[in-house]
């Protein structure tokens, strides 16, 4: 299939685009450019340049009388916060940096006692060798029960 | 060129006063011809080309090189672009909350604008938490709308808080004069108590010290210190550190 043959139409469509040379892609292109150009209407007018305001508004007074940041802290009562006036962005790392190690502590010593139980039977049981293994279940030995009347 | 508004400078004006801004009659040919550009902030707008109109009452003021505003004292609250505010939330429809202002009506927070939120990673905010964020976007015609980050994408100390604290509300002026880079209610209350502090410009006060009382002492000092005179005003700070501690 030759170029030629096919319209224009057709050729703009993507799908037909990976095809196509990086020529025949440019030549599309500048056709429909040159469309485009010709079907916008223009004034014939002499440029006006737009006259710059020299009063500008401005509806916040932050800016005006030069406000601070509103989150204060006095004496060290919240660390974290005496530094959002001058370093705004460490006050984040060190919260969450304390949230953790708040976190740590709060695990008491029964749940640790706990934890430890199932810990050592679960560790013995991650070692121990398919031939253990099966020793273990023929131990119990299964024996059909009659069920009571 | 504002010769006009310089000289009232310190002076107190009314709504309905007008300035106009003058042409220098003589153009010097060595120096380039640079249009001085004026600043107006709260309290002035413009009126046409060259007119300036004022529209709320107090005292002018002005900053180098050329910012002018009128101070006044009031109440109520105006939402404006850039400004921190403390809101309450107050129903959570879907992606977006709506937030009391104190304003005329509620602002709206999407959930995406806190820092780390995913579409997937939802921020953990209910009905009636308070939050600090800042106006995007606040004018006369659009819903007022809130975000919790900056530019940058980072909290920068905004978001949710408030957990054992206290919020009251005061009037706009002394937020204005806590806020100011060199402000003598701020220092006065750092001598006092260890306490922590959020100041929205919406009028609203929050406040943590490490007891109930001591919060108590920390508002109500700062309520009846807005009407005060400065002496006035430190002598009750005084009376205060003797007393409460």
């Amino acid at each position: 299939m030759s170029d030629s043959k096919l319209s224009k139409n057709l050729l703009r469509m993507k799908f037909m685009q990976r095809g196509l040379d990086a020529e025949t892609k440019k030549q599309l292109e500048e056709d429909e450019r040159r469309i485009i150009s010709d079907e916008h209407w223009y004034l014939d007018l002499p440029e006006l340049r737009a006259r710059e305001n020299l009063i500008l508004e401005e509806r916040s007074l932050v800016s005006c009388e030069d406000l601070k940041y509103g989150r204060f802290s006095f004496q060290g009562f919240n660390p974290e916060k005496l530094m959002v006036m001058m370093n705004p962005k460490e006050e984040e790392e060190d919260k969450q940096e304390e949230e953790v190690s708040c976190m740590q502590l709060d695990v008491t010593d029964e749940e640790m006692a706990l934890r430890y139980e199932s810990l050592v039977g679960s560790m013995r049981k991650k070692f121990s060798r398919k031939r253990d293994q099966t020793s273990e279940d023929v131990d119990i030995k299964r024996v059909f029960l009659k069920p009571q009347d | 060129m504002f010769s006009g508004l310089r000289e009232k400078v310190g002076q107190v004006l009314v709504p309905g006063d007008e300035f106009c801004l003058e042409i220098p009659e003589t153009l010097s040919l060595s120096e380039p011809m640079k249009p001085e550009k004026v600043l107006l902030g709260p309290g002035l707008k413009r009126k046409g080309d060259r007119k300036l109109l004022v529209v709320k009452s107090g005292v002018l003021r002005h900053k180098q090189p050329h910012v002018f505003w009128v101070e006044n004292q009031q109440r109520r609250y105006v939402p404006a672009r850039g400004e921190t505010v403390i809101g309450i939330i107050t129903v959570k429809s879907g992606d977006v909350f709506k937030v009391d202002v104190g304003g005329s009506e509620q602002a709206s927070l999407s959930y995406l604008a806190f820092e780390g939120a995913t579409k997937r990673n939802r921020p953990n905010v209910q009905v009636g938490d308070l939050v600090f964020a800042q106006f995007s976007v606040a004018n006369q015609h659009m819903e007022p709308e809130l975000v919790c980050v900056d530019s940058a994408g980072r909290a920068n100390g905004m978001g949710v808080f408030g957990a054992g604290g206290l919020l009251f509300s005061v009037s706009l002026g002394l937020i204005r004069r806590l806020l100011r880079p060199r402000s003598d209610v701020l220092s006065d209350l750092q001598k006092l108590l260890p306490c922590e502090l959020v100041v929205g410009m919406n009028g609203r006060l929050w406040a943590r010290a490490s007891s109930v009382q001591q919060t108590l002492v920390v508002s109500n000092l700062l309520q009846s210190c807005d009407t005060m005179s400065p002496p006035q005003r430190q002598q009750l700070f005084r009376r205060a550190a003797q007393g409460a501690l």
